[in-house]
């Protein structure tokens, strides 16, 4: 099983499944992060974490942990 | 005719901007009942009877936010006449998803299309004719950047808004609205027809925020639910959100024709630089010197200073004439004193202070001198030496409002949330502390910029640890009185302010005030854009002006106080004005709680004096030894009684005063802005108590644990200085508790 957070930055993925419960996982879907969106991963913060990504034509940011929830494609 | 409208939409959706268009200056600022989100609320111009209230930006109606659920209670409770849905053009899908839930609540909803321009300097087309149809609703485009189609939005409102009944637009897959006609059939009978649509779908989704009264419906529902879940694989939550957006997506494509993607906007260039790999951090250093430079050292720094030495001093001259004659002849008269002193105002244009115009008018009036001290001495100096701040916050309000609307200010959290979220805060705390180096007020009133209530509530707890610009003179007098200079003591107190925000973040993460489900971190980073002056403007004001009015009360309040128990005391047996300040009833407040210090190493009433007037300013400190130990007037540092301070402190206990007051209670002025952004006296209570508590903590375990090392004494007070550490690393170290298991059963579950 593949997640967002092991996708490569510069690729884009399928969303297939939403791991976890509550707050996190309904704002991720509430932010249009849902089953069968294309979501491109446009960098990782200087850090190394957060990641950015593309997702329904705008800019989203998102912690490692959380995109590890994140089946994809 | 009379209407109240809502106002709601995505943050960064213009909603700020429109709000400005319609009401103009007639605004209300003020918080939602109970909460510290903010509430706006005003009157349309030129229709006075028709009233908006600015709802939270939101993304979704879901019940895990704050800002979500006040949102969702005005609406069903407040019965407004009209939604006014404000949507980023550019941003179609999100921003509707929104709307979708809104068009459910039974109220009319009138779409308003923001951003027109950018969808069609991209070359797309938006049919809105076909988005109306496709919503059900009217749909309006605008700008409110440049006021365009302001007037046919308030014409379709007022045509809305005379009650039209309102269709759910869309339909869930088939399975789903069997579903929820059988739960709709459950209802209780006390729910409105028109928000029957709301209700049932909220039932499917198990929603926390249900009132109690729907227990048993939502009992009596879970086998639909369940045999839902079943079928489609997945929780009610997800199958609804997904639901949503497939619609949006599949019906979007009818109205909206989009160009070949262009490759790079502006926007997406500019962010390439900005929060690159390697660029990002210098780039970040040189904006934040740029803002804290402007703010605190040069711009910000020399108007405080005609604030406090001008306006509320002695006078000033007007637009600097004269003053460089005035300079030359103070030069020559303290070169050669035979001469007559030279007189400021007869030198160009002279313009008297305002304690010089309040005294001669005070003066020609014959008031009682106790009452001339206590408004001379006591209000105006205490409260102008608080609005001499003002002029310096409102340089730095305009600079975070630019930073916050440009939006470089996301940014900055997504560059730095790595660090900061470890210690409990958000990356954006790091702007509130850099400002607290150089006063803690604008610092705390910086944190607004934080969206999650509990990281600012830990960063409004937290940055004043920093050492602010008036503490400086203390580190040096104890510098200078006990460690002959030496040059590690001022970095030392920045060391230390660092390791308490580092540690009070870790160890309040874990208490029940900030437990709980962590806060998400799924952030827009909205497209760059270029601010226009009037929001930036209007931002820096209303912040600036909930200052002035909120922390004003706390401020004049203890001003007065400190005032009246430093003039009078007891003296010669008799309540009077005293001549002696050992006899005054601060001194004897001082002696009443010396005790308390005494296990810090400096249990003097003097002390104890000088740490409680630390709490008009922290400078006072070094004045109020000055007075205490005999001199006049003395240099910043207090050079002159070093020596008596040399033989009251040793470098041990020296140290745990300066600690002390470097991490105690700060000045009333930033107590007054804490009040101001907790927006409660339960939060400031906690604030303040928690830093002096910690304060005390910390310097009496340096004076006992460093006398024990140092001159090997050893005291009960030793055993709870041990005691103290060995709780504290205990306090540091220990499991955090329900924010981790949120995780856990997220991973578990993968």
């Amino acid at each position: 099983m593949k997640t967002l957070k092991e996708t490569k930055t510069g690729e884009s993925a399928i969303v297939q499944k939403l791991h976890g419960t509550g707050a996190i996982k309904r704002r991720i879907m509430d932010m249009g992060i849902t089953k069968g969106v294309s979501v491109f991963v446009r960098k990782v913060a200087p850090l190394g974490d957060p990641m950015e990504v593309t997702v329904r034509g705008y800019e989203l940011s998102l912690r490692k942990a959380d995109a590890e929830m994140i089946e994809v494609e | 005719m009379p209407l109240k409208i809502a106002l709601a939409g995505n943050p960064n959706s213009g909603k700020t901007t429109l709000f400005n268009v319609l009401t103009g200056s007639n605004q209300f600022v003020g918080n939602w009942p109970g909460v510290t989100v903010e509430k706006k609320e005003g009157r349309l111009r030129h229709e006075k009877e028709i009233t908006i209230t600015d709802l939270p930006g939101i993304y979704s109606l879901s019940p895990y936010t704050l800002e979500e659920v006040i949102t969702r209670q005005y609406l069903l409770e407040e019965h407004p006449d009209v939604i006014l849905n404000i949507v980023d053009a550019s941003n179609l899908e999100r921003n509707l998803f929104l709307t979708t839930q809104l068009l459910e609540l039974g109220i009319p909803v009138v779409v308003a299309l923001n951003m027109m321009d950018v969808v069609e300097k991209n070359g797309d087309v938006i049919d809105t004719a076909a988005l109306s149809k496709l919503l059900g609703c009217s749909v309006v485009t605008i700008s409110a950047l440049k006021s365009k189609g302001i007037s046919a939005l308030i014409q379709t409102i007022k045509e809305d808004g005379t009650a039209r009944s309102v269709t759910p637009p869309h339909r869930f897959d088939d399975t789903v609205e069997q579903a929820l006609e059988q739960i709709a059939a459950h209802l209780p009978p006390t729910v409105k027809a028109s928000q029957a649509r709301f209700y049932t779908i909220k039932l499917f989704e198990r929603d926390s925020k249900l009132p109690s009264s729907f227990e048993p419906v939502l009992r009596a529902c879970e086998p639909i639910i369940e045999s839902v879940e079943t079928a489609l694989d997945d929780d009610a939550e997800s199958i609804i959100t997904a639901g949503r957006y497939l619609f949006l997506t599949s019906e979007i494509a009818r109205c909206y024709r989009k160009k070949t993607q262009k490759k790079h906007s502006t926007s997406d260039k500019i962010d390439r630089i900005v929060t690159n790999r390697f660029a990002a951090l210098p780039i970040f250093a040189v904006i934040m010197f740029l803002v804290y430079f402007i703010s605190v050292t040069t711009v910000g720094t020399f108007v405080t200073d005609w604030t406090n030495d001008g306006l509320f001093g002695e006078g000033f001259h007007l637009f600097g004439i004269g003053a460089g004659e005035y300079e030359t002849a103070v030069e020559a008269f303290e070169a050669d004193p035979t001469l007559e002193e030279p007189s400021a105002s007869d030198y160009g244009i002279w313009v008297n202070g305002i304690p010089v115009l309040l005294e001669n008018g005070l003066d020609a009036i014959n008031t009682a001198p106790w009452l001339k001290d206590l408004i001379l001495n006591g209000i105006v100096a205490g409260v102008g030496a608080v609005l001499g701040f003002v002029p310096q916050m409102l340089v730095l309000f305009f600079l975070l409002a630019f930073l916050e609307s440009c939006g470089y200010m996301a940014r900055i959290a997504f560059i730095l949330d790595r660090i900061f979220r470890k210690f409990g805060l958000s990356g954006k705390s790091f702007i509130p502390m850099l400002i607290g180096t150089g006063c803690g007020v604008p610092g705390i009133m910086a944190s607004r910029t934080i969206e999650n209530e509990r990281d600012r509530k830990m960063t409004i707890m937290t940055t004043t640890f920093i050492p602010c610009s008036a503490k400086l003179p203390i580190i040096a007098m104890i510098a200078g009185a006990l460690f002959g200079g030496a040059w590690w003591v001022a970095p030392s107190a920045y060391f230390v302010g660092i390791a308490a925000i580092i540690t009070s973040g870790i160890l309040l993460k874990k208490t029940k005030l900030f437990s709980g489900d962590p806060a998400p971190f799924v952030m827009e980073l909205p497209a760059y854009h270029w601010p226009t002056v009037r929001n930036i403007l209007s931002s820096m004001w209303e912040r600036g002006w909930s200052f002035i009015k909120k922390a004003g009360t706390v401020i004049l309040l203890s001003s007065i106080f400190i005032w009246f128990t430093s003039t009078y005391g007891i003296e010669n047996g008799q309540f009077a004005a005293v001549s002696e300040n050992s006899n005054s009833f601060i001194a004897m407040i001082g002696s009443v709680f010396a005790w308390i210090f005494a296990p810090l190493g400096f249990g003097t009433w003097q002390s104890a004096v000088a740490a409680i007037n630390g709490l008009v300013a922290k400078e006072n400190v070094v004045n109020t030894f000055g007075i205490l130990y005999g001199f006049a007037e003395v240099a910043e540092d207090g050079a002159e009684f070093w020596s008596r301070l040399a033989a009251d402190f040793t470098v041990v206990s020296a140290y745990a005063f300066l600690v002390f007051n470097l991490l105690c209670a700060p000045c009333f002025a930033a107590i007054g802005a804490i009040k101001r952004e907790m927006n409660s006296a339960k939060w400031t209570f906690i604030a303040i108590g928690y830093q002096t508590i910690f304060a005390y903590a910390v310097a009496l375990c340096i004076n006992q644990i460093g006398s024990l090392i140092l001159f090997g004494t050893f005291s009960v007070f030793t055993v709870v200085a041990f005691l103290i550490v060995a709780a504290f690393l205990w306090l540091l170290l220990r499991p955090a508790k329900q924010s981790e298991r949120v995780r856990l059963k997220g991973a578990s579950n993968a």
